[in-house]
């Protein structure tokens, strides 16, 4: 079996690994599809839909989410054809309807020229989250701690910590914060304490013993001090300082 | 229980055995105590045949058996009774001691227990009642003949025959080749060559493989695979054991939705009797072949009966469905290559291996071979399950089997395929009902649920009722299933309001292209059926919501109101029923005056009134 194959993205004929993703290839080409759901550090999900393409093999022609749809020899790929566009301002209507303040899905709506949602305003709704399942993906696969998941099912699916309450596995690292594509998770550091409001969780955060900065969560610290075996104390003075 | 069956040769003289038993010219009565009879009251009357039986010490005489479902469960409780094929339907306690003296003691046959006809009279046979006249009941028609609890039943009508079959004399490719030329398509609701899937799967790289029953049946009011589960586990199981032979498998799963406790309870005794008589386990009737089934209980949600959601549920994650760019017959159940099949495709295989593949593709029509199990309901005069060949027109389906539509009113339109299929109206009646003309016509398979609507339905109102089960069911995780069923069930609220502009058909239809262009599982691309078809062929309808404010079938609160007719003979009936006390008493033979202010169309009084003296408009 070849290692390599020949598809065709936009008119133009490239060789990819097998096993890499649509998305993957069209993006190390410098063709850009918008994504929302999707990390590089974390395993394709398919929830947003925003990285929808056409792919044609042999007579049949369909969309699919190049997010995760793997190359294959001879795959006919478009980007931005009529459909893919019509689809994806369906898409950007949808959340904007969902998130008709959030900033981040107002830009990308606007770029796809969506400023206004086409339903009735009564519907509009207020939320930043989009369910993207980024935080609780991340918090499960890159941390390896799970402390929260999605939870329900249908329009009431959200990521939350278990029970609703405070998320008692949590260790403050903030990685949910950093994925977050519409800055829907509220943290924040104040006076030596972390915040992460959506979990309903605090956090103590280590003082450097040299410098005097708060620079970690002390739970986040202790965590990667026993996972990687570290020595007591070892946290103790900030990379800065070391 | 008999011993354990180290060969062919040893099942083959069980069989024989038993047959003749059951051949013994004795009177025999098979009385069902299914799941829908249940609440008509089959239980006290299973428990008072057998007391009078016992009483009368007449047991000898009497084959005696309590069955699943024999179909027609609208008349339940039911029996057949042999000779005679003579059907009793409302089966009451009472009526018991007489029907063991007059019927199964001398052979005379009680005529109001007969299933009755207008133009025909009393009819006897059960072969005659025109429910049951238009079906082929290849699958079903075995229920009366078995208890789903006793292996000997199975086996004494050929039960485990196919497998021995296909063990001893076929090679694994010979199955599959028999399975393809049948023509035997997945009765779970696409469609999909059932042999194709099964060589996909043989072929697909691994030592592991698995074969799956998918029993999870989430369309509400839909009941075929519990009937069959429940009246024949034995068919399904030796079909996945047949299944997983040709497949390569050695684990098996059986997903049974968790509201099925009859279906659970009878499965699980199956397998113990299947497991005790060798015919599952280790080295299968001497052949060397090891087989073991394991049974899961549904999450509950309908989305679980998707393919990948179901082997999520399966490996006790949420159920949430994935992209399938990679099939399951290559990854499937941890990671796996995996055959999921319906129940009702599981119990065809049998059939296929026992009478050959040309037997079953004369069933049928081209391309659409052997019979489809429907759960017919809503507005007809029989509802039940039904058993038809394939590419029988909806007409045969509900006005002959069906008896048409109740209390003589006009039929609207039937939807089929669950919740995501589409409403179909008159003038698509002469439609063959298969897989492709179904799809064609904007509606589907599904797994056999069959609804149909007189002129009291409304049309939107019907399709915003789907839509808001289909947003509870979504599963949530892509934003067109989620966030477009929602915005198009709103719509439809809207306009059942009065609320309704004529741009929003237009943006229920864009939605709708999107949804099946962009969602990730078939739940979200099959969910505008309901509300695409209702547009396309009651598109009048639509209109009069919209433009003119009205409901014509006086469904939608809002657009209508009840008025009192000049014709009430003031009785005083509605008075007594209303409950927010808007109907006021005048005198006897004085209509009723009804208040507006305080009515809440609750339709009490409409549906009360004898005289027909209330009107809506
Ligand atoms: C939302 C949804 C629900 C489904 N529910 C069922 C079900 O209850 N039973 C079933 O057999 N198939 C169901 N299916 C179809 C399965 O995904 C799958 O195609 C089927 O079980 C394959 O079996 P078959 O080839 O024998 O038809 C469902 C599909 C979707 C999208
Ligand atoms: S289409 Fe609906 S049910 Fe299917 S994955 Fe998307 S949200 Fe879930
Ligand atoms: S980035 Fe592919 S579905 Fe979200
Ligand atoms: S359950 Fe008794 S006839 Fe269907």
């Amino acid at each position: 079996m070849s290692e390599t194959v020949t598809l065709t993205i936009d008119g133009k004929k490239y060789t990819a690994e097998r096993g890499r993703t649509v998305l993957q290839v069209a993006t190390d080409n410098g063709i850009r599809i918008p994504t929302l759901c999707h990390n590089e550090a974390i395993e394709p999900y398919g929830a947003c839909r925003l990285c929808v393409v056409e792919v044609t093999r042999g007579s049949r022609t369909r969309i699919v989410t190049s997010c995760l749809y793997p190359v294959e020899e001879g795959l006919i790929v478009q980007t931005a054809s009529d459909r893919v566009i019509r689809n994806r301002k369906m898409l950007l209507d949808l959340l904007l309807a969902r998130c008709s303040e959030n900033e981040v899905i107002k830009n990308l709506a606007a770029e796809y020229g969506v400023t206004q949602p086409s339903f009735r305003q009564e519907y509009w709704e207020k939320n930043d989250c989009i369910v993207c399942g980024l935080c609780v993906r991340a918090c499960e696969q890159v941390v390896g701690v799970s402390a929260i998941s999605l939870v329900n099912r249908g329009i009431s699916k959200e990521p939350a910590p278990p029970f609703l309450e405070k998320a008692t596995d949590c260790i403050g690292c903030g990685s949910c914060y950093y994925v977050c594509p519409t800055h829907a998770i509220k943290m924040e550091d104040k006076n030596g304490v972390r915040r992460i409001h959506n979990w309903k969780v605090e956090f103590k955060l280590k003082k450097c013993s040299k410098c005097g900065i708060y620079w970690a969560p002390e739970a986040q610290l202790e965590y990667i001090r026993r996972k990687a075996d570290l020595p007591v104390g070892f946290f103790d003075i900030c990379p800065n300082c070391r | 229980m008999p011993s354990k069956l180290k060969s062919p040769k040893a099942l083959e003289a069980l069989q024989k055995k038993l047959g003749k038993v059951a051949d013994a010219g004795k009177v025999s009565i098979s009385v069902c105590n299914g799941t829908a009879c249940r609440p008509y009251g089959s239980n006290p009357v299973v428990e008072a045949f057998k007391t009078e039986i016992e009483k009368r010490g007449v047991a000898d005489k009497i084959d005696f058996r309590i069955t699943g479902c024999h179909g027609f469960c609208e008349r339940g409780p039911v029996a057949l009774i042999q000779p005679g094929n003579i059907f009793y339907q409302k089966i009451q306690v009472d009526d018991i001691p007489e029907i063991v003296e007059k019927t199964l003691l001398n052979r005379i046959v009680i005529e109001r227990l007969l299933f009755k006809n207008d133009s025909v009279g009393n009819i006897q046979a059960q072969v005659d009642i025109p429910f049951y006249k238009k079906q082929q009941r290849i699958i079903l028609g075995n229920n009366v003949k078995i208890d789903p609890t006793s292996i000997e039943d199975y086996i004494a009508i050929g039960g485990y025959s196919a497998l021995s079959k296909s063990l001893f004399e076929l090679k694994p490719e010979q199955i599959i080749d028999m399975v393809k030329a049948s023509g035997l398509r997945g009765r779970g609701g696409g469609g999909f060559p059932t042999g194709a899937k099964w060589e996909s799967c043989r072929n697909a790289h691994g030592d592991i493989k698995y074969v799956i029953v998918n029993a999870d049946e989430g369309d509400p009011g839909a009941y075929a695979n519990e009937g069959l589960l429940s009246g024949n586990p034995h068919s399904v199981l030796e079909g996945l054991i047949i299944g997983a032979y040709a497949i390569g498998a050695h684990q098996g799963y059986i997903y049974v939705r968790n509201e099925y406790p009859l279906a659970l309870k009878n499965i699980t005794i199956a397998m113990q009797q299947a497991e005790k008589l060798g015919l599952l386990g280790k080295d299968i009737l001497g052949s060397g072949f090891d087989f073991n089934v394991r049974i899961n209980r549904g999450g509950g949600a309908f989305v679980c009966g998707e393919s990948t959601a179901l082997m999520a549920s399966l490996e006790g994650k949420p159920g949430e469905p994935r992209a399938k760019y990679i099939h399951t017959v290559e990854k499937g159940l941890w990671e796996r290559p995996s055959d999921l099949n319906n129940v009702e495709t599981w119990a065809n295989i049998p059939l296929i291996i026992n009478n050959g593949p040309e037997w079953f593709s004369a069933i049928g029509s081209s391309g659409n071979t052997g019979t489809k199990i429907f759960s017919l309901t809503g507005k007809v005069n029989n509802t039940g399950l039904v058993e038809v060949p394939l590419g029988i027109k909806l007409r045969d389906i509900i006005f002959d089997i069906g008896g048409g539509i109740r209390d003589g009113k006009k039929f609207k339109a039937v939807q089929t395929g669950g919740p995501s299929g589409g409403c179909l109206p008159e003038s698509m009646l002469d439609l063959p009902v298969n897989f492709d003309e179904l799809t064609k016509a904007g509606s589907m398979m599904g797994s056999g649920g069959m609804i149909v609507m007189d002129e009291d339905n409304c049309m939107v109102d019907v399709a915003r009722y789907f839509l808001t089960f289909l947003e509870e069911e979504s599963c949530g995780k892509c934003v067109p299933c989620r966030e477009g069923i929602k915005r198009m069930r709103q719509i439809l609220n809207d306009i059942c309001d009065g609320k309704g502009q004529e741009s929003d058909i237009d943006l229920l239809k864009e939605l709708g292209a999107h949804l099946q262009d962009s969602a990730l599982c078939a739940l979200g691309s099959s969910a505008p059926n309901p509300v695409l078809t209702t547009i396309n062929y009651f598109h009048d309808e639509y209109m009069a919501h919209i433009r003119d404010k009205k409901c014509p079938a006086g469904v939608c609160k809002a657009l209508i109101h009840f008025y009192i007719k000049d014709n009430c003979p003031g009785c005083g009936l509605c008075v007594k029923a209303c409950p927010t006390n808007a109907i006021t008493f005048v005198e006897k033979r004085k209509p009723v005056i009804l208040d507006q202010s305080k009515c809440i169309k609750c339709r009490t009084c409409y549906d009360i009134c004898k005289m027909g003296a209330v009107g809506i408009e």
